[in-house]
């Protein structure tokens, strides 16, 4: 059913106080249930040692120069699974609230839509942020070496695909409610959207459809981008051939923020 | 306020809290809500009673704007739920039936989010934080995260939330489910507080003794407003006494009544029941008749059950499965 009230001018000073205060929730919800912080860094550096060194000595991804040892290829690969895990894991949060009852207090408030997903969007990124810093701090071991420009534009990048899957998230979100429901789509579209993206293995050498799905897939420019920011300082030529440029990556990353984004403000006044 | 409502060039329906006037709603086929009006007056106490399924709920998210109205007019102290939402959210203070805090927070952060959420500046909301807190006996829970709360103290929480922003209708929904009778009566009790400092209630509830606090009742049945007004002139509009007879052999004694008396009385379990006029008086008989088969009795002036009874022609617990 279509929203029947009216849409009046966004107030900004009350709607960012509203989505300020959601965000900061979020935050202090994560902080506080250990598991959760245990596992969000666990789990990447325990796929990124594990996968990266098993696959090491069998798959060395082909690139101009020779070829790239597996751990450093899987590296960007990781900050992005660490951003998606991030972002699903604050969409859960939605269906939680929900179901827990928080957010029907937060939807009676006098606060317009936009302000609330704003709120949920930039709390899933920052949280995304904390632990893909903590992870960056690794690369030298994956054989990256860090510069400080590298550092913040990745950074900055990591920001934006933040704000594009917690959004994408927030999509999906609003229309499920059960958390039930959300592995399943979690399942099927978000895994294998991070596996289609460059993140595990290149286009080199994928069947012809295969190559065209990781193309169309956007999250692929997101790695991309991460890949290249990555490389600033270091050696490009350990970037495969078929890895987007910056020129292309970064639009189309900053693109699928804005429209998921607008999507999930979409979504939410509907539902 | 007053200056601010009148500036948005409501109407401000002779000082009513609100104003509903026929308020219908389809979920698909299926009607919840059908030509409901109702006005309630500032500062008054008003109890919406009803069966589950009644449309109570559909009624409570229509006015908390948690749905948006399908069908008719309904203004909050003359605001126009349709056109200015935002506007009538700053005016009321919900208390959902199911908890809205967040358990891992703080009573204290809780309150602070919900202040942020309705735009409340810091000089606005730490003098409203301890006034409500205190009203509600909750001052010494502030750093008590809400999981570690009795259901009685969270419920309170809950209120004292919903009043922060300073609301002049508070709207709750059921607000005594799963509370013990004694956190109950404590709930009563804070919110007859309420009144007096001004505040009008509307309070959904399918329990009777709940509807009599109230300065009016509204019963809804099947989607429709079947009796609207004080406890005491429902009551009073029945008529007669209340009888009721456990009996271990309910069917004989009910078919003894009509065949002696005349009397159709009900059967529910082992209950044999029936109104009349003089109730009272027809005991000695009926215990001089069926003394074998009757085990307790009792006598009572009518209840709002009562009422629900006669004005639907359904019992109050009998038709749950009905929207």
């Amino acid at each position: 059913m279509a929203n029947a009230f009216s849409v009046r001018p966004l107030r900004p000073r009350a709607g960012i106080l509203a989505a300020w205060t959601l965000a900061e929730r979020e935050v202090v919800r994560f902080l506080r249930q250990p598991n959760r912080v245990i596992g969000a860094l666990g789990q990447p550096i325990i796929f990124w040692v594990f996968l990266g060194l098993g696959l090491r000595g069998s798959f060395r991804p082909q690139t101009p120069s020779g070829s790239v040892p597996y751990d450093q290829y899987f590296f960007p690969g990781v900050l992005a699974m660490i951003v998606l895990f991030t972002a699903i894991f604050s969409t859960i949060s939605i269906i939680e609230d929900r179901r827990e009852g928080f957010l029907q207090g937060v939807l009676v408030a006098p606060v317009e839509r936009f302000w609330i997903v704003l709120g949920k969007v930039v709390g899933g990124t920052v949280l995304a942020l904390l632990q893909s810093i903590v992870f960056l701090t690794l690369a030298p071991l994956a054989g990256i070496p860090l510069s400080l420009l590298g550092v913040l534009t990745t950074v900055l990048l990591l920001a934006v695909l933040g704000i594009a899957l917690t959004s994408l998230g927030s999509v999906l979100a609003w229309r499920t409610d059960s958390v039930q429901g959300f592995h399943a789509v979690m399942s099927i579209l978000l895994f294998p959207m991070w596996f289609l993206s460059g993140s595990v293995f290149p286009l080199e050498g994928a069947p012809t459809w295969l190559a065209w799905v990781v193309r169309l897939n956007p999250l692929t420019y997101g790695v991309a981008g991460i890949r290249r920011l990555l490389a600033i300082g270091g050696d490009s030529s350990l970037i495969p051939e078929s890895v987007a440029s910056l020129s292309v990556s970064i639009p189309i990353t900053i693109g699928f923020a804005v429209v998921t984004f607008l999507w999930a403000t979409r979504s939410a006044r509907r539902y | 306020m007053v200056d601010r409502i009148n500036s948005l060039g409501m109407n401000d329906h002779g000082g009513c809290a609100l104003h509903a006037e026929h308020l219908s709603h389809h979920y698909g086929q299926r009607t919840a809500l059908d030509d409901v009006s109702l006005d309630i007056g500032v500062g008054e106490t008003f109890a919406l009673l009803g069966p589950n399924g009644g449309g109570k709920t559909t009624l409570f998210k229509l006015l908390s704007t948690s749905m948006p109205v399908q069908a008719g007019t309904l203004e909050i102290f003359g605001i126009g739920v349709r056109n200015a939402p935002l506007d009538v959210r700053r005016q009321i203070g919900v208390v959902f039936q199911s908890p809205s805090l967040d358990k891992k927070l703080s009573v204290r952060e809780n309150l602070l989010h919900h202040a942020r959420l309705y735009g409340m500046a810091r000089s606005e909301y730490l003098p409203r934080m301890e006034e409500t807190l205190s009203l509600l006996g909750l001052a010494d829970r502030l750093r008590d995260r809400v999981e570690q709360l009795s259901g009685g103290l969270a419920r309170r929480v809950e209120i004292a939330k919903s009043l922060l922003h300073g609301p002049r209708l508070l709207i709750l929904d059921e607000p005594s489910t799963g509370l013990d009778p004694a956190a109950r009566s404590d709930l009563w009790k804070y919110l007859a507080s309420l009144k007096e400092s001004g505040v009008t209630l509307l309070t959904t509830t399918h329990l009777m003794d709940e509807a009599e606090q109230g300065d009016r009742v509204g019963i809804l049945h099947q989607g429709k407003l079947v009796a609207l007004g004080s406890p005491a002139v429902l009551r009073s509009q029945i008529g007669g006494e209340v009888v009721s007879i456990h009996s271990a052999e309910p069917d004989a004694l009910a078919n003894m009544l009509l065949q002696h008396w005349e009397i159709k009385a009900e059967i529910r379990g082992g209950l044999v029941r029936f109104e009349h006029p003089t109730g009272f008086d027809l005991l000695p008989e009926i215990l001089d008749f069926a003394r074998g088969k009757v085990e307790s009795l009792s006598v009572s002036r009518p209840t709002l059950e009562d009422v629900f009874l006669q004005r639907t022609g359904h019992r109050f617990w009998g038709d749950i499965e009905h929207g």
